[in-house]
C-alpha cells in the first residue's frame, strides 16, 4: 500500500467544509487571480465532485489544481481546518498516477533519484546555465523551481563551486555530554547557499553541541510532492528516514521552512511510522531559543554600525506557529535593528514547483510584499528559507529596490564573529 | 448552451473571462449557504460597458445573470438557481481614489472591504461597517445585502455610507444615483433602493463612500454575568445613560459552553452570559467613559470584569467572539444559522422566547451576536441524519421568525432574504407591500433576467415567455 494518502482518504474532511469563504483572504492564488477555481474553496468544491464521479481529471480542473503553492495559509485559518494542501497534493498524485508526470516533474524526478547527476551538475557550475538544457532538456533538480529558459527575466543566484557535503565533515564531536544534533540541510542549503549550512554547523559547534550531517541525506521532498510524484516523495522519506538512523541524534535541525514542512509536517501526514524522526524534527530557531541562545545574544554590546533589517515569514513555519522565535532571534543581535515591515506573512510566490507553472501569478504573489518593504526603510530582508530567499531576491530585482534577501544565519553568523 | 450566445459573451469580454468548462460551472455554483446550483456559464467583467453588453445579451436571450463578488453571503443571493450567467465582479478590484478633503472613497465592487479599510486608515480615515466575512467579502456584495457589523451600534451599517453609485440596470442601461456630496435631494433616492436590493433591481458597478475621521483610540471589555438577564438590563442601562458603545457583543449561556476550555480568557464556572464593550475615541475620555460604564452596570450580577491596557490584550478578548463560530459544531454537526434582530430593549425577551422554542422542540439553539443593536445570531444546531429533523428545524425556524416579528422585529438584520428567507418574507411584509415591492422589480426588470427567484417566492419562475435558449 501506499504510504501516501489518497483522495478518499481525505473523503470526510472534504464534507466538513462550509463554504464560508474565509480562505479567500489567505490564498495567495485567490488574491492575485481573484478567481474561485484558484482558492482552496473552489479546489475542495472540486475534490468534493471528483469523489462524487461528477467530473474527471479533465484540463480545466487539472489547471484549477496546478494553482495552489501547498503553503497552508488556508488551512490554519479555516474555521474547520480543511488541509487543502494535502488534499491538492492527493489529487495532483492521481493526476501523475493517470497521465504521468508532466514534463517538468519528469526532470524533477530524474534528477532527485540521482544525488550524483545533482552533485554533478552542481560541481560543473552549470545548474542553472542553457547548456545543462540541451543535454536535460526536462529540467532538473533545483533547477526544477528556476529553470532559466522557461522562465525568462527570472533573476537566480550564483552558484558556489564547493557544496556543503565538501565543506563539512559528516561527523563533528561535541563537547562530552552535549548531545548530537542532526543537521538536515536541503538541497538549496547544501548546494546553492553552503555558507548558511556552514553557519549553521558553526554555531552548533560553538554551543558544544555534536553535528551529525549524514551524506545519505537527500531532498526532504517537497518538490517531487507538488510535482504529484508520490513515489518519489516515498522513496526521498524512506531515505531521509534511514540516513539519520545511523547516530544517536537527540534533534534533526533544519534551517530551511520547507524542508521543515516537508520532513516534519508532511512526514507526519503518511501512513508510515516515522514517528520517532518526525518527532526530533525542529527549525533552528525554536531549537535555539530552546537552548537559551537567544539570552546570550541579547546580552551582547549593540555593535555601532548595524543594518536595518525586516523580516519574511516562510509559508511552511508560519503554518506551523513559528512566527515569534525567528524574530526574537533577529532582535536579540548585536549587529540588527529590527523593523517589522506589512505583509510579513504574505507568501512569497515560490511554493514548490508553482512558479515554474505559472511565473506571472509567481511574481504577482511575491510583488504584494513590496510596498511593506519599502516602507519598512530595511536594508536587509531576512528569512529562514533558501527557497523564499531566491524568490524574494527576484522579487526586489524586479522592483528595483536596494535590498538584499538574506538568511537569519548569515547574520547571526556575522554577529558572532 | 448554444455556441451563439457564448460567440457573443467571448466577443463582449474575450475567450480568457467565458467559460462552459465543467470546472469552472462547479466552482461557481455555490455560496455560503452550502446550497449548489449549477450555471450554464461563467463570465468575469472587468468594465461597467462589459456588463452593460452582457445584459443586453441576456435579454435578448432570456437568461438569468447572477453578478457574483466573493460568494460569501447566508441566503443564496449569488446561486444560479435557474442557471444562465454567472457574473463575475472580482477583477473590477479598483480603488479609484480615497479623497481626504471631502471623506469620500470611490471604489469598484470587487474591492474586498478590509482592503478598503486598511487603504483608509493609512490615510487617518475610517469605513466603520464591519461583517465578519469583511477579510474577504466584497464592496459591491455588502452593498448589494446591506451588510452590517458589530461596530454599527454607534456607526450605523453600509445604508449609512453609500454615498453614490453606478449602476448597470436589468435592461442594459448605466446609469448614476447619489453623487460625492453629503446632501443631494434631486429626484428620488435611488441609492437607497439599490442598497439591500440583492442583485435583483441592478448590477452595481462603481461604490462612491462616505468616510470617518479614524478614532484615536479605543478600549475593550468583557464583562461576565451570572444570567442574561443581567447582561441584558446591562446593555439597556448603558444605552439609557445615553452611552453608545462601539461595539457591545453578547453571548449566552450555550455559546459560553462551547468555548469553555477553548479560550484564552478564563470563564467563571457560573458564568451564564458575556459582554464584549468597546468604546472608541479621544485616549482621555476613554478611561472615564469605561470608568462610568463599569458603574453603571455594576448592580447586575457581574461575575468578573476584564478591561483591556494593551492591543494584545483586546486582540485576546477578541478571540473569545472570534472561536465562538469554530467551536458550534462541538454541539451538533449541522449548523442553521439566522440574524434576526428586534428592538433592543426585547433582547432579553427574545432570549426567553429562543429558549422556549429550543425546549419545545429539543434542539439546541445557541445565541451570540450584537446585542446593542438587538441582532441576534441565533443557531439551531443539529443532526441532519436524523430522522424527521429538516422538518423539525423548518418548524423551529418559523418559530423563531414569528417571535422575531412579534417583538417587532426582522427576520433579517444582515444577511438579506435571498433563497433561504424568501418564504418567510409574508411573516414580516403585509401583502400590499410585497407587491409594491413586485411592482418595482417587475417595471425594471420586465424580462426578470436579474437574479430571479430571490426575495420573493411568487417569483421563482422565470418570464411568462420561454426563454429563447434553453439552459443547460
Amino acid at each position: 500500500m501506499s504510504r501516501n494518502k489518497t483522495l478518499e482518504d481525505f473523503a470526510e474532511v472534504i464534507r466538513a467544509c462550509v463554504k464560508c469563504g474565509v480562505c479567500q483572504a489567505h490564498c495567495p492564488t485567490y488574491q492575485v487571480e481573484r478567481r474561485e477555481g484558484a482558492a482552496a474553496r473552489g479546489k475542495i468544491a472540486l475534490a468534493a465532485a471528483l469523489l462524487d464521479g461528477e467530473i474527471g481529471l479533465d484540463r480545466g480542473l487539472r489547471n484549477d489544481i496546478t494553482m495552489c503553492l501547498m503553503c497552508g495559509s488556508c488551512v490554519d485559518k479555516c474555521p474547520n481546518k480543511v488541509p487543502t494542501n494535502e488534499i491538492v497534493g492527493a489529487i495532483r498524485r492521481e493526476v501523475t498516477d493517470q497521465q504521468g508526470l508532466s514534463l517538468l516533474g519528469k526532470g524533477v524526478a530524474t534528477v532527485l533519484h540521482s544525488p550524483n547527476l545533482l552533485q554533478t551538475l552542481v560541481k560543473g557550475g552549470a545548474l542553472l546555465s542553457p547548456l545543462v538544457f540541451k543535454k536535460i532538456p526536462e529540467s532538473s533538480g533545483l533547477r526544477l523551481r528556476f529553470p532559466t529558459p522557461v522562465m525568462p527575466g527570472r533573476t537566480v543566484p550564483e552558484l558556489p563551486r564547493h557544496n556543503l557535503f565538501d565543506r563539512v565533515p559528516e561527523l563533528c564531536q561535541g563537547r562530552p555530554g552535549k548531545s548530537m544534533v542532526g543537521f538536515f540541510a536541503g538541497c538549496a542549503i547544501s548546494y546553492i547557499s553552503p555558507q548558511i549550512g556552514e553557519a549553521m554547523v558553526a554555531i552548533l559547534q560553538r554551543m558544544g553541541f555534536g553535528v551529525y550531517l549524514p551524506r545519505g541525506q537527500r531532498c526532504c521532498g517537497m518538490p517531487a510532492l507538488s510535482s504529484g510524484a508520490g513515489k518519489l516523495v516515498e522513496e526521498l522519506s524512506a531515505a531521509n528516514v534511514a540516513a539519520f538512523a545511523d547516530q544517536p541524534v537527540e534533534y534533526i535541525v533544519t534551517a530551511c521552512g520547507s524542508c521543515n514542512g516537508g520532513i516534519g509536517e508532511y512526514y507526519r501526514t503518511m501512513r508510515a511510522d516515522y514517528g520517532d524522526f518526525t518527532a526530533k524534527v525542529i527549525d533552528f530557531s525554536v531549537f535555539l531559543q530552546e537552548q537559551g541562545l537567544f539570552a546570550e545574544l541579547a546580552g551582547m554590546a549593540k555593535k555601532p554600525v548595524r543594518h536595518r533589517v525586516s523580516y519574511h515569514d516562510p509559508c511552511h513555519l508560519k503554518t506551523q506557529g513559528i512566527t515569534r522565535q525567528p524574530r526574537e532571534l533577529l532582535k536579540s543581535l548585536a549587529n540588527v535593528d529590527y523593523i517589522e515591515m506589512e505583509d510579513a506573512a504574505s507568501c512569497c510566490g515560490l511554493g514548490g514547483t508553482f512558479s515554474v507553472h505559472h511565473y506571472r501569478e509567481s511574481q504577482a504573489i511575491g510583488a504584494r510584499k513590496v510596498r511593506g518593504l519599502r516602507e519598512s526603510g530595511a536594508e536587509l530582508l531576512a528569512t529562514t528559507c533558501p527557497g523564499c530567499i531566491i524568490q524574494l531576491q527576484d522579487t526586489i530585482n524586479h522592483a528595483g529596490l536596494k535590498v538584499r534577501a538574506v538568511h537569519i544565519l548569515e547574520l547571526l553568523a556575522e554577529a558572532m564573529a | 448552451m448554444d455556441t451563439i450566445v457564448i460567440e457573443d459573451l467571448v466577443a463582449i469580454v474575450g475567450a480568457d473571462n467565458v467559460s462552459t468548462a465543467k470546472n469552472d460551472r462547479i466552482t461557481h455554483s455555490y455560496d455560503a449557504t452550502q446550497e449548489r446550483h449549477l450555471p450554464a456559464v461563467v463570465v468575469y467583467a472587468e468594465t461597467a460597458a462589459q456588463v452593460s453588453a452582457v445584459v443586453r445579451l441576456a435579454n435578448r436571450y432570456r437568461l438569468p445573470v447572477l453578478p457574483r463578488g466573493a460568494g460569501s453571503g447566508f441566503t443564496g443571493g449569488t446561486l444560479p438557481i435557474h442557471g444562465g450567467i454567472v457574473l463575475v465582479l472580482t477583477r473590477m478590484d479598483r480603488i479609484i481614489d480615497i479623497d481626504s478633503d471631502n471623506l469620500v472613497a470611490e471604489v469598484e465592487p470587487g474591492v474586498v472591504t478590509a482592503t478598503l479599510q486598511r487603504e483608509v486608515e493609512r490615510l487617518g480615515l475610517f469605513y466603520p461597517p464591519d461583517p465578519a466575512s469583511k477579510e474577504f467579502s466584497t464592496l459591491g456584495g455588502n452593498v448589494a445585502e446591506c451588510a452590517g457589523g458589530p461596530r454599527c451600534v454607534k456607526y450605523g451599517v453600509t445604508k449609512d455610507y453609500v454615498l453614490g453609485l453606478e449602476v448597470v440596470t436589468p435592461t442594459g442601461d448605466i446609469i448614476r444615483t447619489g453623487g460625492r456630496t453629503l446632501k443631494n435631494v434631486v429626484g428620488y433616492d435611488l441609492t437607497r433602493l439599490f442598497v439591500g436590493s440583492e442583485g435583483t433591481l441592478g448590477i452595481i458597478t462603481r461604490i462612491i463612500l462616505k468616510l470617518l475621521p479614524k478614532p484615536a483610540a479605543k478600549k475593550t471589555m468583557l464583562v461576565q454575568f451570572s444570567t442574561i438577564d443581567g447582561a441584558a438590563e446591562a446593555v439597556s442601562a448603558i444605552i439609557g445613560a445615553k452611552i453608545i458603545p462601539t461595539t457591545l457583543e453578547f453571548m449566552d449561556a450555550a455559546t459560553i459552553d462551547c468555548i469553555r476550555g477553548v479560550s484564552r480568557v478564563a470563564i467563571a464556572a457560573d458564568c451564564r452570559a458575556i459582554l464584549i464593550i468597546e468604546v472608541d475615541g479621544d485616549a482621555e475620555v476613554l478611561d472615564r467613559q469605561a470608568e462610568k460604564i463599569l458603574s453603571i452596570i455594576g448592580s447586575f450580577g457581574i461575575l468578573e470584569t476584564r478591561i483591556a491596557a494593551t492591543d494584545a490584550e483586546s486582540e485576546e478578548i477578541w478571540q473569545v467572539r472570534r472561536i465562538v463560530s469554530p467551536s458550534l459544531r462541538k454541539v451538533n454537526p449541522d449548523k442553521f444559522n439566522e440574524d434576526i434582530v428586534v428592538p433592543r430593549s426585547k433582547v432579553p425577551e427574545m432570549i426567553r422566547a429562543l429558549e422556549k422554542i429550543a425546549a419545545d422542540y429539543r434542539v439546541p439553539i445557541v445565541n451570540f451576536g450584537h446585542a446593542g443593536d438587538g441582532n441576534i445570531h441565533v443557531n439551531v444546531m443539529v443532526d441532519l441524519r436524523q430522522a424527521g429533523m429538516s422538518g423539525t428545524v423548518e418548524k423551529v425556524m418559523d418559530e423563531i421568525f414569528r417571535a422575531a416579528v412579534g417583538l417587532r422585529g426582522s427576520i433579517s438584520g444582515e444577511h438579506g432574504i435571498g433563497t433561504a428567507k424568501a418564504r418567510y418574507l409574508s411573516l414580516e411584509l403585509d401583502p400590499a407591500t410585497i407587491a409594491y415591492m413586485r411592482t418595482i422589480k417587475t417595471a425594471l426588470d420586465p424580462n426578470n433576467i436579474l437574479n430571479p427567484g430571490k426575495i420573493f417566492i411568487e417569483g421563482r419562475q422565470l418570464t411568462a415567455a420561454e426563454p429563447v435558449v434553453a439552459v443547460s
